[in-house]
């Protein structure tokens, strides 16, 4: 079933605060396989001249499509999850993330197109502080297949 | 936070040597706790074959992480990458054994930028299949 359109430039901002743990850092660098240091130990991250532990590249996947989420589960939009896989992923750093970040994410749904017998949807997610300091943007699109057959 | 590699050490078509990086069952199990995607066709091969894939398929979070990895450890600091994209052109299929599959990255200096920026482009094979394609890098170097 073809993707609903009208979703187009809407967007859904987190209702709370995300706050990074160093034990949330730790179990996502465990879970893919890295052992920096960096990752894992305070003190290895000051020594490297970082305020305290280093999220990895791809962390904040695990919490910027919350607030998105939403958007992608509302029977409206049509979107068949058992035929959902990833087609594109972007981010852009405007510093890295610290244990003891408390961030907020804004997303909005920015495309749906198809593509072949796929439907694809981009999400552009801001990641700011709370108090407004921009963090990183993502830049997610998701492929339904055979969404648009 | 300062890169390990100095810019003015790095030329255009350099190589960055290339890393294996397995993938197991229990990597896709601990990737979903960690990542919060439990979509089941990245642990569930029956629910995974019933929707058409030939097997269990590793997140495609979980490629882009290794191709971060290497990155990293290239290097030497997390914090001097300013941008990281791909696309997912190809799925990594993990058989429910000890082996696993595994997820070989690859790198060469594609571009040098201004501010000591570099542009790495990545490419990352499991099996004969190109499972990562228009992956980039932009790396800060000291």
């Amino acid at each position: 079933m073809a993707l609903n359109r009208d979703f187009v430039g809407r967007t859904y901002a987190s209702t709370t605060p995300y706050e990074v743990s160093r034990v949330k850092i730790r179990e996502f660098a465990a879970a893919i396989g890295d052992h920096n240091p960096i990752y894992r130990d305070k003190e290895a991250a000051q020594a490297a001249g970082h305020p305290d532990v280093v999220a990895p590249p791809t962390f904040p996947i695990a919490f910027s499509l919350q607030s998105g989420g939403e958007a992608l589960a509302d029977p409206d939009l049509g979107l068949n999850f058992a035929m959902v896989v990833h087609g594109e992923q972007r981010f852009e750093y405007h510093r890295p993330i610290y244990a003891g970040d408390e961030l907020v994410t804004s997303s909005t749904i920015t495309d749906i197109r198809s593509a072949g017998r796929n439907e694809l949807l981009t999400v552009r997610s801001d990641i700011t502080t709370v108090a407004g300091e921009p963090v990183c943007v993502s830049y997610n699109t998701i492929v339904e297949r055979g969404g648009a057959a | 936070m300062t890169a390990t590699v100095k810019y003015d050490e790095v030329e255009v078509g350099q190589q960055i040597p290339a890393a294996d990086y397995t993938v197991r069952r229990l990597d896709l199990v601990m990737y979903a706790g960690a990542s919060g995607d439990f979509n089941q066709i990245h642990w569930n091969e029956r629910f995974a074959k019933a929707v058409g894939l030939p097997d269990v398929i590793a997140h495609g979070m979980f490629t882009m992480a290794q191709g971060g990895r290497f990155v990293t450890d290239w290097a030497g600091d997390p914090g001097a990458v300013v941008d990281y994209g791909v696309r997912f052109s190809s799925m990594v299929v993990v058989p429910d054994d000890d082996q696993g599959a595994v997820i070989t990255v690859s790198g060469v200096i594609e571009e040098k930028l201004d501010d000591k920026r570099v542009v790495v482009a990545l490419t990352a094979r499991s099996g004969d299949a190109r499972v990562l394609s228009k992956a980039r890098a932009v790396v800060r170097l000291a």
